[in-house]
């Protein structure tokens, strides 16, 4: 047997999917239940004889993993990279066994702690002294190990002076600070963290990913799901790519996320219409025309396809960039440029813009759409908004950039050296 | 290095898995954390604070004494009407708290369980022993009371312990199939309050077992609580002689929660997934 610390083969993982209230059942509903059960149970013996895999979902599943296998060796950091909805935070789960797997088997040496919230268990009428020894016990940790580390912890957060008032009295970045803290001193051979690290302001995220990556070099295992990719790139030296519930790629870190990018940043295609009252918006792309991947000052088109569902007299269209958390950048709205001739119901239609240079940073950002049909002075936002990355090069021909250096990419020029000595200076 | 770590092999669900005793002797640190939790919780922000522990007791006390000592005339076995019933009314709400607060517990607790592995056994059972420092208290109360009406205990005060834990196991024994139910089944909820008014008049807390009549007492000892709270009463006054109604409650009990932890466990594998 190898040095392998994690092993996973054909893991899935089916959710029900149902109406919304379908949460958790009814009595009544059993009995209706059971017999549909019996007859899907029949269904799925017939498919899964015929040898074809399930990724063609029943209605009301989905496969959220679906037939995941992997292996990683002890003491690598990976990353899993992926949109949302890929998989990444069931795999996570069940890793952690918050939940089974529908099929397949993992097999895991080591003990396992999980992250997957920050500061899960905290209650507020504790203190936070008390909450450190509470969470850590949620988390696994002996009280022994958690005396060991108290004050280890207390100094992270930083949050000596408070340390025995009641955590409903903290300010956000203190409760998160002592969270991440309890968290960050397991002591387990494996590590998986989800999407924790966006919490906090800048400096406390540099902190954690200082800590991370710290933990990283101590020889253990961690798996670590993130969307900002300068994070994953800075930590991890592995990474493993998951789309729709599948592994679709996995290796060494630079490579493997620059084939990823170039796979899916450039272009956002959508998996299924989006309505709104008016509008059904077919796709939404942002691409480069300088190449596979969007970089910064790259000429970028935005394309909206949509087909109205009634005449449109006077189209337009309002575009915004926002980053990851919706900070809106800038936007640009159709009718300070031109006016659209009118759109009959039923056609596919697609209005958009050009840009010349796209002033964005390396990073993840997202377009938010509006349509409108001035005439009837109606606005309709598109209820979802569409990601597209912005790859981390060289973006003034020094080194590797990345969304540390904030999101507006300026166009800028050094000035000649010149000695304040000499005579007036030239550009 | 490799075999000083342990390993986990993780695979669909099966129907049934063992109880999985030992990991939960492993966790017991949880357990006692998750327990402390809840008892230092429990009052905070109220005026009262651990009053609360006395008064619901003494509020009871006097309201049955009132009705069923006084003015309905319930016999009560030539004890002082008042210290009789509170000797039942300690282990009745002991039971009641852990039975109304185990069966709620995992939906309570849902957000550790959609985001931490545990045992999730920990959860009800922390929620049993969470009532134990309120009987605690509320038990020195009824030791001033026997005092006051001069009712002196015999050394068979011992059995108290052993008849708390049948108290608590027999809330267990119904709590762990209701909490799992209502992660499933919220309908669960809202029985609750109904099993519990309907238990307590199958129990002689406000009446002594000695005014059933003779042919429907081993019916009657079918309720675990029959058996704890003769029992209580018997090691305390000495009297009634609770007779094999402790044996019958443990009889009653054992394939109960054993079922029940069973039945948990199955479940337990879903409980992320419903909650």
């Amino acid at each position: 047997m190898s040095n392998c610390a994690i092993s996973c083969e054909g893991l899935s993982k089916r959710y029900r999917i149902g109406s919304s209230d379908a949460h958790y059942k009814v009595l009544r509903d059993v009995i209706t239940d059971a017999a549909a059960n019996s007859f899907r149970r029949l269904r799925r013996v017939a498919r899964n004889g015929s040898g074809k895999p399930h990724s063609q979902t029943h209605p009301g599943f989905i496969w959220a993993l679906d037939d995941v296998s992997f292996e990683i060796e002890a003491g690598e950091v990976v990353g899993i990279i992926g949109r949302n909805g890929s998989g990444k935070s069931t795999l996570l789960k069940i890793l952690a066994r918050i939940t089974k797997p529908t099929r397949g088997h993992a097999l895991i040496h080591g003990r396992v702690g999980s992250l997957l919230e920050v500061g899960t268990g905290f209650h507020p009428e504790l203190s936070g002294r008390e909450n450190v020894y509470l969470n850590g016990a949620i988390l696994g940790m002996r009280k022994s190990e958690i005396d060991r580390k108290f004050d280890e912890i207390v100094a992270f957060a930083e949050v000596e002076e408070f340390i025995d008032t009641p955590v409903k009295r903290y300010s956000s970045g203190m409760y998160v600070r002592l969270a991440f803290g309890v968290a960050a001193h397991m002591e387990t051979e494996i590590l998986l963290v989800d999407e924790v690290l966006a919490v906090g302001d800048a400096q406390f995220q540099k902190k954690c990913f200082e800590k991370m990556r710290e933990i990283g070099t101590q020889g253990r295992t961690i798996l670590f799901v993130s969307h900002n990719m300068s994070a994953v790139r800075s930590i991890c030296e592995q990474a493993l790519i998951l789309d729709k519930g599948r592994v679709v790629a996995q290796g060494e870190i630079d490579r493997t996320v620059d084939e990823y990018l170039a796979q899916f940043s450039s272009s956002v295609g959508l998996g299924e219409v989006v309505e709104t009252n008016t509008f059904s918006v077919t796709r939404v792309d942002v691409t480069s025309g300088a190449g596979p991947v969007i970089k910064t000052f790259d000429p970028v088109q935005v394309r909206v396809q949509f087909i109205p569902k009634a005449d449109i007299q006077d189209p337009g269209v309002y575009v915004s960039f926002l980053t990851m958390d919706s900070r809106r950048l800038t936007g640009l709205d159709l009718k300070d440029f031109v006016t659209v001739a009118p759109l009959p119901a039923g056609e596919p239609a697609e209005l958009g813009f050009t840009i010349d240079s796209l002033p964005l940073m390396p990073g993840s950002y997202q377009v938010e759409i509006h349509l409108k049909d001035m005439a009837k002075r109606l606005i309709e936002f598109v209820p979802q908004t569409f990601p597209f990355d912005v790859a981390e090069t060289e973006v003034y021909g020094g080194r590797k950039l990345d969304s540390w250096f904030g999101n507006v990419g300026l166009k800028a020029q050094p000035l000649d050296s010149i000695s304040l000595k000499g005579a007036k200076a030239e550009r | 290095m490799q075999s000083s770590v342990p390993s986990f092999y993780i695979e669909p669900s099966t129907r049934w898995s063992s109880l999985g005793l030992r990991e939960l002797w492993e966790y017991r640190e949880l357990l006692y954390f998750l327990t402390w939790r809840d008892v230092k919780v429990r009052y905070k922000q109220t005026a009262l604070g651990a009053l609360w522990a006395i008064i619901q007791p003494l509020f009871m006390m006097l309201v049955f004494s009132l009705f069923f000592g006084r003015l309905a005339g319930v016999p009560s076995d030539g004890i002082p009407y008042p210290v009789f019933t509170l000797c039942g009314l300690l282990p009745w709400q002991l039971f009641a708290h852990a039975l109304t607060s185990s069966s709620n517990s995992l939906v309570a607790s849902q957000n550790l369980i959609t985001k931490v592995y545990f045992p999730r056994l920990v959860v009800p059972i922390s929620a049993v022993l969470g009532g134990l420092v309120d009987f605690a208290i509320a038990f020195v109360i009824l030791l001033v009371m026997m005092f006051y009406f001069a009712v002196v205990p015999s050394w068979r005060i011992i059995a108290v312990p052993g008849l708390v834990l049948l108290a608590m196991l027999t809330a267990l024994s119904v709590g762990v199939w209701l909490s799992a139910l209502n992660v499933k089944y919220r309908d669960v909820r809202y029985t609750i309050n109904f099993l519990i008014q309907f238990w307590l008049f199958a129990t002689p807390v406000a009446y002594p077992s000695s005014i059933v009549p003779e042919k429907f007492r081993a019916f009657y000892a079918l309720n675990p609580m029959v058996g704890v709270v003769d029992g209580f009463r018997w090691s305390l006054f000495g009297k009634p002689d609770p007779g094999v109604s402790v044996l019958v409650a443990l009889i009653v009990i054992v394939p109960v929660l054993v079922g029940g932890l069973y039945y948990f466990r199955r479940l337990e594998q879903q409980f992320a997934d419903i909650v």
